[in-house]
Order: structure tokens, then C-alpha cells, then sequence
């Protein structure tokens, strides 16, 4: 009965603490976008997003950071995507288990794991100076497709795990090769994951500052690319350039800017939860 | 060939051309036809100057495309030596290395100063014993020496409280640090590590704000904005003690801790039009954007001087 009892009680102990554990993020979440919001969300209105960067922080807006931005997300989805499910189906469904596929996978790991300045130096001497792509959209898209591939790997070949033999099986036992397994079983069974893994990951991309800065994103452009060997800006520089700027109106201006760009990532976030929903019901 | 040797005269005769208001018109009428893209890069300190020019260059020739990143002074001049870009900001002189690769790869440069930036002492404003410093003192108080020795302000001047100084800079990888310690320290880079250092200046205005104790330097712009929440120090310049202000800084009577910032054109560029017509405006109107960005403007003289001799070097190089 004792024994029961302090089991029970550290039962409960550990409850509360998991309960603090989440609420530490939370709280920090709610005061730092309330801080945000303070500052900025009077500043926002339809000139904020459709103006100029100009030296004077009220006539400023972030037009052309924010199409960058949404130019690079696009590209970026454009390249990642098919070459990292690939990547994934090689490895999960077709790769022998042996030597290279260790050696691969390994590598795979540890390039999530590498700073993303890395990247950004790697894209600047292959990209921008061997292609000569220039400090282009495209070269920005490229190297940020490197940065988030390996993410998105590994997401596609969890979720391709997820998915229970049994459909597998079922499906080679109805007289299905491979591939027609892979396209039309597991792939639409494993779709939700995969694609809350891919946008998971361009939410990571669109926040990314330093492989821009060093691939040579600008922080004043006057135009919006319009096509992708145009130079471009992105949010996260523009915000980066307003904060280290003296005036008082500038920081108004980061937080409005912060504000968009936090707007952006939640709706991708809830655009990959909306169809990993509606894939896993379809699928059931 | 014949339109650029043309715009070569018309720029000359712009800038012989005295009266401001026909100037202006003139420049307006020869230069909406303009078209081309400027690429600029470097320093982020020259950035906000660099881009208030552009700016306002856009409504005077609204075709030409001037695009300025950041890659700070020594990342846009190893753009510059590959002739990536037409300009570079810089806020430090080209050094000896950049030269060669320049040199190496065949491109000529003429350096031209577009403004000051001035360097803060800072106090809270409820210290009432400081009224200047020297800059022996400075150097006592920063020089890597003085860490963990130098710990209260009664070790500066007897007079002053027995009182821990609470010291606050700029992180050690900005060229504003790197500036203060050439001309304090006497060498670049070289301070005390125990002071808190932030990258965000913001965060030192806040530091020495709310610290009676505290002793801090940046950029005079932040002080500027935050006048009320602290108090500036005047430096003995060797003959005087001189506060940082528009004119002491413009006049050079505010030293060591006052810096010029640079803008760097390359000679291969200036053969097209749309460059030499922006490298002309920036000279003519830095004056009083450089004012609006929170920098000190040059002497007006200085300005014309250097329209002159970067028009000798749009000669010379077309």
C-alpha cells in the first residue's frame, strides 16, 4: 500500500513538472510574441507591405523583402521537395543495407546537424561563383535547398517507417512491383508526414539570415525579382538591418516586419497540419 | 564612345555649374533616360547613408537599379577586387592586402569620404562627478591591463566615488569597437575583456540607462536618439575639452574618436553613365542625407573638392 502510494505521488510529481516543462515554452512564446505585437502591430497597414525601404522608418515597407522571400520560399519548395523524397524513397525502399548506405546515411545526419553559415559558403563558391548564377534568387533557393534536404529526408523516411507492413505486404501479395507499391500505397499513406516534414522544414528555410547574407542577398533593392537570376532581399535581413538602426522608428519597423514574417510561417505551419489531417483520414 | 565623352563634359559642366536650383533641373532632365543596375556592397555602417541616397536617386533617374548589401567593409572589397560591384562601402581605409587583390585584378579605385560618424562617451545622467575625460584616461580604463586592476572610479581621479564602474561597448566584432581601440588602446582590437559587450546598441543604451555606475561608448547616433536617458562626456582633444556634436565632429576639433566613412568607386565603372551620375548626386546630397541617417555631414568644401577629382578620375579612366 505504501509502495503504491509513493508510486502514485511520483506519478503525480512528474506530472507537474511536465506540466512546467511545457508551460516554460508557452509562457516564453506568449511574451515574446506579445512584446512583438506591442511594438509593431500599429505599425502595420497596406503601405507597410506594398512600400519601398526608405530612410525614413514611417515611410518604409518591406515590399520587396517580402516578395524575396515568398520567391525563395516557391523555389526553394520547387527543388527541395522532389529531390529530397527521392533521396528518401532511394534510401528507405531500394538502398541495400550495407556499407554505402551506412556511409550515406550517416552523412545524411550530420549534415542536419552543420551551422547554416556553412551552407551559405558553400553556396557562394559553387552556386554563385563556379555556375555563375550570380547573387541571384536561384543561387539563394539552391543553397537552402542543401540546408533543409537533409531535413527533409529524414522526416520522408520516418514517416515512410510509420506506414505498417501489413499494407505492404498486401500489396505485393495482390501481385503490385515495387514502385506501384511505393506510388500507390505507401506513398499516400506516408503523404501526411512527409509533407508536414517538408513544410516544417521550408518554415526553417524562410527564417534563415546567414547563408543569405554570405551567398550576397541584398539589404536594398528597389524591385521585386522578377525572375530567378534577379537579385532579391529577404524578410529576415530586412528585420537584421532595421534592428541595428538608431532610430526608434526602425525598431517599430522590425516588429511589424517580424510580425509578417511569423504570419507567413503560421500559415504554412497550418497548411501542413490542415493536410496531414486530411490525408490521414483519406487514408484510414 | 561620343555620348559617354559627352556625359563626361555634361557632368564636368554640372558641377562647374554653380547655381543649385538650374543644377538640380539639369540633372533631373539628362538623367531620367538613365537605365542600368549600380551594385553596391560592404560596410553596414555606410549602409544607411548609401541607401538614403538611392532613395532619392530613384526620383531623379528612376530606370537605373541600385541594389547595396552588407557584407561589412572587408566582404565588400573582396566583392569589389573581383569587380563584382561598381561601389563599396567601407567604414576603415582599403588595407595593403585588398590593395593587391585589386591590383591583381586590374581595377583601378578612387576613394571618396561621404560623412563622419562620431564616437559616444557615455554616463548615466545621475552621475554628477564626471565632466570629461582625457584620453590617458580612456586608455586606463579600456587598455587590456586595466582588467580585473582598474575596478572603481576612485582609481581614475582621487576625487570621484569609491564606487564600482560598470563598463558597456560594442561586441568585439564591429568595426566601431575596433575603432575606439585603435584610438584609444593605440591598437585595434585590443581592450579589456570584462565589460559587457553587445552587438545590439540598443541593449547599451538600456545597460547605461539604468546603471548610476556605468561608462559606456557608441555611436554618437544612439545617443542622439536617447538624449534624455543619458549623459554625453566631452574628451580633452590635447588642447580642449570637446563634446561630439555636429559641428565638433564636422570641424575635426572632436578627436581622436571621430571617423570618416568611405565610399570606393571603381574605374572600370565609371565608363557608364548611370554610375557617374549616381557617384555625383551621393556627393552633392550626402551632405544632408548623412544628417537624416544620424551621421555628421563633411565640410561643404570637402564635398566639391572631391566632385572635382572624381570627375579628373571619370576623365582619366573612360
Amino acid at each position: 500500500m505504501n509502495k503504491i502510494q509513493i508510486n502514485r505521488w511520483k506519478d503525480q510529481l512528474f506530472k507537474i513538472w511536465g506540466i512546467a516543462c511545457t508551460l516554460v515554452g508557452l509562457i516564453l512564446l506568449v511574451v515574446f510574441i506579445g512584446d512583438i505585437l506591442i511594438d509593431g502591430i500599429m505599425r502595420i497597414d497596406w503601405g507597410f507591405v506594398t512600400d519601398l525601404p526608405s530612410r525614413k522608418p514611417e515611410k518604409s515597407g518591406i515590399y520587396t523583402a517580402l516578395m524575396g522571400s515568398l520567391w525563395i520560399l516557391g523555389l526553394t519548395t520547387i527543388i527541395a521537395f522532389p529531390i529530397g523524397v527521392a533521396a528518401a524513397i532511394y534510401l528507405e525502399e531500394y538502398a541495400k543495407k550495407g556499407r554505402f548506405s551506412a556511409l550515406l546515411e550517416i552523412n545524411i545526419s550530420n549534415l542536419a546537424g552543420v551551422p547554416s553559415i556553412i551552407y551559405g559558403l558553400l553556396g557562394l563558391e559553387v552556386f554563385v561563383r563556379i555556375l555563375n548564377l550570380g547573387a541571384s534568387v536561384l543561387a539563394g533557393s539552391l543553397t537552402l535547398s542543401l540546408l533543409i534536404l537533409p531535413i527533409i529526408i529524414v522526416a520522408t523516411r520516418e514517416s515512410m517507417k510509420a506506414v505498417p507492413s501489413s499494407i505492404r505486404d498486401a500489396s505485393y501479395a495482390l501481385g503490385a512491383s515495387k514502385w506501384q507499391t511505393i506510388w500507390n500505397q505507401i506513398l499516400p499513406a506516408s503523404s501526411g508526414g512527409i509533407l508536414t516534414g517538408v513544410i516544417l522544414s521550408l518554415s526553417r528555410a524562410v527564417g534563415e539570415t546567414a547563408p543569405l547574407i554570405v551567398v550576397g542577398a541584398l539589404a536594398y533593392v528597389p524591385f521585386a525579382p522578377g525572375n530567378p537570376l534577379d537579385e532579391f532581399s529577404v524578410l529576415p535581413i530586412q528585420i537584421f538591418n532595421w534592428i541595428s538602426r538608431p532610430q526608434h522608428g526602425f525598431i517599430e519597423n522590425a516588429a511589424a516586419a517580424i510580425i509578417i514574417l511569423l504570419l507567413v510561417t503560421f500559415m504554412m505551419n497550418g497548411v501542413a497540419v490542415y493536410y496531414r489531417n486530411k490525408w490521414q483520414k483519406k487514408w484510414k | 564612345m561620343k555620348k559617354i565623352l559627352f556625359l563626361a563634359i555634361f557632368a564636368v559642366a554640372i558641377v562647374a555649374c554653380g547655381e543649385k536650383t538650374t543644377k538640380d533641373k539639369q540633372l533631373a532632365q539628362g538623367e531620367t533616360t538613365l537605365s542600368g543596375t549600380i551594385r553596391i556592397d560592404g560596410s553596414s555602417t555606410v549602409f544607411p547613408v548609401t541607401e538614403a541616397v538611392a532613395e532619392e536617386f530613384r526620383a531623379v533617374a528612376p530606370k537605373v537599379k541600385v541594389t547595396i548589401g552588407i557584407s561589412g567593409t572587408g566582404g565588400g572589397f573582396k566583392k569589389f577586387s573581383r569587380g563584382e560591384t561598381n561601389l563599396s562601402n567601407a567604414s576603415r581605409p582599403i588595407k595593403d592586402k585588398e590593395k593587391a587583390a585589386c591590383a591583381a585584378n586590374n581595377i583601378n579605385y578612387l576613394e571618396l569620404e561621404v560623412a563622419y560618424d562620431g564616437l559616444a562617451v557615455l554616463v548615466n545622467p545621475k552621475n554628477d562627478w564626471v565632466d570629461s575625460f582625457t584620453i590617458e584616461e580612456l586608455k586606463k580604463i579600456w587598455e587590456p591591463a586595466a582588467q580585473g586592476v582598474i575596478m572603481k572610479w576612485n582609481q581614475i581621479r582621487p576625487e570621484w566615488p569609491n564606487e564600482e564602474i560598470h563598463l558597456f561597448g560594442p561586441g568585439v566584432a564591429s568595426g566601431t569597437y575596433d575603432y575606439f581601440t585603435k584610438a584609444i588602446v593605440g591598437k585595434s582590437g585590443s581592450s579589456r575583456g570584462d565589460f559587457t559587450a553587445s552587438e545590439d546598441d540598443h541593449v547599451l543604451v538600456q545597460g547605461i540607462a539604468g546603471d548610476t555606475y556605468a561608462l559606456g561608448f557608441f555611436g554618437l547616433a544612439y545617443y542622439s536618439e536617447n538624449k534624455d536617458k543619458l549623459s554625453l562626456i566631452g574628451v580633452h582633444n590635447g588642447t580642449e575639452v570637446v563634446k561630439p556634436t555636429l559641428e565638433t565632429v564636422s570641424n575635426g576639433t572632436y578627436k581622436p574618436l571621430s571617423r570618416p566613412l568611405f565610399l570606393y568607386v571603381n574605374s572600370t565603372s565609371v565608363a557608364s553613365k548611370e554610375v557617374v551620375s549616381f557617384v555625383n548626386f551621393y556627393l552633392e546630397n550626402a551632405g544632408e542625407l548623412s544628417k537624416d541617417v544620424g551621421y555628421i555631414p563633411l565640410p561643404k568644401e570637402k564635398y566639391n573638392t572631391q566632385i572635382a577629382s572624381f570627375n579628373a578620375f571619370v576623365a582619366k579612366n573612360k
